[in-house]
């Protein structure tokens, strides 16, 4: 069979597809030895209100009245707009819009994306996995667990290695993986001797079947430094029972500060520094991210030369969700009782302060020399152009990190574009739509293809083929005249 | 997206299948399958139509694929038959040709598609009339009294009508297909479109293709063509040249390819094979089963009238 032609597993026809060409349904061609797909295209329409929330416009109502808007209300997203192929042709679309009277120009167009993947920012005090597990999905290798955060686990998914340096069920389960995390879909990520956990940007992670309800307020020792005065009185002691850094009261800084007496207590692990305790028990997902259901199973016995019977002890995890009081009988062992009233109130502000948990996706990729190719003749002043800032980048309208250094990496929130925003090619690769916006006469000094330029009017005299939106009223219009667009 | 990844090769997710925004029309989407279907009567016989062609329509695409050597394999008068309904009406369209001409079932794959669904519709409901358009191949069904305004197009690309006809329920016709170069499928010759109207709709789509591929100026130097196994690697027409590019053709020109193919298409009329044919390149129009030619009393009750372009 022709070496240049690849195989198209979109359906079981399975067509061989020669570069510049598409297979027997249309939908699916062959760009530069890819795989691309063409989706109806996206329009982001700023809502007069700029209140509304992204809604697709033709599944609402057909009535639309064709009414043109002025350029300044409309974006034209990639979203459909088809990629770049091969490479040396200009992007899809090229549009021209006048902003305050400068000249704009979006360069439009739906980027394959090998070099991409997904960071996970899951907020959660449970233990995942530890540093550098593998994270599975529909049984094979999609990502690792990297850093803890301030009460997140993130999770790095993706990347060329899985995509393309697997088998092709790896490459495949992580495109699918990428792709659903992507259109804000749920996926079950099973982590290497951790939790199996359910991941959906902008819903709270599922973990081991129990949904987190709250970030915790803060680790351990924070946690005492933050309410050190609401128990100062109140109670004789307290322990922030966390995975990573525990908090007594009484040897902590801030009770120090407040005079909080010495109360013979003594908690396994190791110690840090005054009051902050490290690996008071294993990781898991009960008591603030440790394994254990018994807090008193991290204390050791009372210095029988300072404890004394009826001191109150109140232990408490970092997001409140588990308390438990007890006062020192005359043996000086802890006995539960109920958490007094006064008490009460201090446990509900730790939870009130627990902001609900979420997983965020941001979606990173890094533009490559086909898409820039497709927006100037000489590729390199894209770069530069982005980086000093003369160009805006933007993943369906929503706005994006740029990364400091070479090349066009770039990072977006999934949770800010438009719904199924993402695509994919069997390859397998991401397609994300990714649109550049700059002046006129700078895509003219930059190489730009000035006689692919087209009037926003042309483009939205073909409604049908279409989706208008409302653009989110949180992202900054694309458009919008503002200091880096010089 | 359609499906996801890991699911794809399960019809359920692959096939796309939803009521179009006019709330009447129900679109069907499955790899190179894509359906326009429409159906006329009480709600509840509209509902089960729609039901019933939802049901056959997701079992279509691995049904055809099942059996895609064969089906892209030259046709044989008394080769063997294929398995699957579709297959069959397909090679059933194409047997005539068999003897004289390379043809593969593939050539009436559209229209026996639409014929297939358009049968599960009238077998499970109760309808005054039915179509469905398979991307320009449409399977008919017309209770009495019942009539259906169609309009043709020279070029996909152009939505301007070339000629209007009207079919009647008393008409033989329940199949009407387009072919010509600049369609999705490959043409061996240089009609912008052939329009056809037969019996069936695979009979239409057999017979659409034969006659659009004898529209042709075989010497012609300035007439771009490559070989189709060059454009895609897996067609049924191999190493025949077909269709790439037609340069801006005379007067004269225009009329020598539109004689060829109305030659073929007159033959294929005394056959019974098609009821009517309308030609169409570079804007110049040969119709065939109008008044002076037409074979029966049906026929010339058809009415073709000129459109602008």
């Amino acid at each position: 069979m022709a070496d240049d032609a690849i195989r198209c597993d979109a359906c079981p026809v399975l067509c061989y597809i020669k570069p510049g060409r598409t297979g027997s349904c249309d939908r699916y061609g062959n760009a530069d030895g890819q795989l691309v797909r063409l989706d109806p295209h996206v329009v982001l329409e700023r809502a007069v209100s700029r209140g509304e929330t992204v809604v697709p416009f033709l599944e609402k109502s057909r009535e639309w009245n064709g009414a043109l808007v002025s350029g300044e209300e409309t974006f034209v997203t990639a979203i459909g707009a088809g990629t770049t192929y091969p490479d040396y042709k200009p992007a899809p679309f090229i549009i021209s819009s006048e902003i305050a009277g400068v000249d704009m120009v979006t360069v439009v167009t739906e980027g394959i994306f090998s070099y991409c993947g997904v960071k996970l920012k899951i907020d959660t005090d449970r233990h995942l996995g530890a540093e550098c597990s593998i994270v599975h999905a529909q049984g094979e290798a999609v990502g690792h667990v990297t850093t803890n955060e301030y009460g997140s686990q993130m999770l790095s998914l993706g990347g060329v290695r899985h995509l393309t340096g697997g088998t092709r069920h790896e490459g495949t389960a992580t495109c699918d993986t990428l792709l659903n995390l992507c259109n804000r879909k749920a996926v079950e990520l099973k982590i290497d001797d951790g939790a199996t956990v359910v991941v959906q940007a902008d819903k709270p992670p599922i973990v081991d079947g129990v949904q987190e309800e709250r970030m915790r307020v803060g680790c351990g020792s924070a946690t005492i430094g933050m309410f050190a005065k609401q128990w100062f009185g109140k109670v004789d002691d307290v322990v922030v029972v966390d995975d990573h850094i525990t908090g007594v009261l009484s040897e902590h800084q801030a009770g120090k500060l407040l005079g909080v007496p010495e109360t013979g207590i003594k908690l396994k692990g190791r110690r840090s520094t005054p009051g902050r305790y490290f690996r008071v028990a294993e990781p898991g997902t009960s008591w603030g991210g440790t394994n254990i259901d018994d807090p008193l199973s991290i204390l050791a016995p009372f210095d029988r030369e300072v404890a004394r019977p009826g001191m109150r002890l109140l232990m408490v995890s970092t997001t409140g969700e588990h308390f438990a009081y007890f006062e020192l009988d005359d043996d000086l062992t802890p006995k539960e009782n109920q958490l007094p009233e006064v008490l009460r109130e201090s446990v509900a502000r730790i939870r009130e302060n627990c902001e609900p948990a979420l997983c965020t996706v941001l979606f990173m990729g890094g533009a490559g020399g086909s898409l820039r190719a497709g927006v100037t003749e000489n590729p390199v002043k894209l770069t530069h152009s982005v980086r000093d800032a003369l160009t805006r980048v933007t993943c369906g309208g929503a706005p994006v990190y740029v990364w400091p250094g070479g090349g066009i990496t770039i990072m977006a929130d999934v949770s800010r574009m438009p719904e199924d925003a993402f695509g994919y090619v069997p390859t397998p690769a991401l397609v994300a739509p990714i649109e550049f916006t700059l002046k006129l006469s700078d895509y003219a000094t930059l190489g730009g293809y000035m006689d692919h330029v087209r009037p926003l009017s042309s483009i939205q005299r073909d409604t049908d083929t279409r989706r208008r939106l409302g653009a989110r009223a949180d992202n900054p219009w694309p458009l919008a005249s503002e200091k880096n667009i010089k | 997206m359609a499906a996801s990844i890991g699911e794809k090769h399960k019809v359920s997710t692959r096939a796309q299948i939803r009521m179009l925004p006019d709330g009447r029309r129900l679109h069907m989407h499955d790899g190179p399958i894509d359906l326009i279907v429409e159906a006329f009567g009480e709600a509840k016989e509209i509902n089960a139509a729609y039901n019933a062609a939802s049901s056959r329509f997701v079992q279509v695409l691995d049904e055809l694929c099942a059996e895609l050597i064969f089906l892209r394999s030259p046709a044989r008068q008394n080769g063997p038959l294929p398995t699957g309904p579709i297959a069959r009406r397909m090679a059933e369209a194409v047997k005539p040709y068999a003897e004289q001409i390379f043809i593969t079932p593939m050539a009436a794959v559209a229209g026996a598609v639409a014929e297939e669904i358009l049968a599960a519709m009238t077998s499970n409901a109760k309808l005054s009339k039915a179509y469905v358009n398979d991307g320009g191949d449409i399977a008919l069904h017309l209770a009495n009294e019942e009539t259906f305004a169609v309009g043709m197009v020279e070029r996909p690309d152009r939505a301007s009508l070339f000629g209007t006809t009207t079919i009647r329920y008393g008409d033989l016709i329940r199949g009407i297909a387009t072919s010509g170069w600049r369609g999705r499928s490959f043409s061996l010759g240089i009609a912008d479109a052939v329009t056809v109207l037969a019996d069936t709709a695979a009979m239409a789509d057999a017979a659409a293709t034969v006659i659009a591929n004898a529209v042709d100026l075989p010497e012609h130097s300035g007439i771009g063509r490559g070989r189709a196994c060059d454009l895609a690697p897996d067609s049924d027409l191999g190493e025949r040249m077909v269709t790439q590019s037609v340069p801006e053709l005379s007067q004269r020109e225009i009329r020598v390819a539109l004689e060829l193919g109305l030659d073929v298409a007159e033959r294929l009329e005394a056959s019974g094979l098609i009821q009517a044919a309308a030609l169409n390149l570079q804007g110049e129009t040969r119709i065939l089963g109008s008044d002076n030619c037409a074979p029966s009393e049906n026929i010339s009750r058809l009415i073709w009238s000129p459109a602008h372009a």
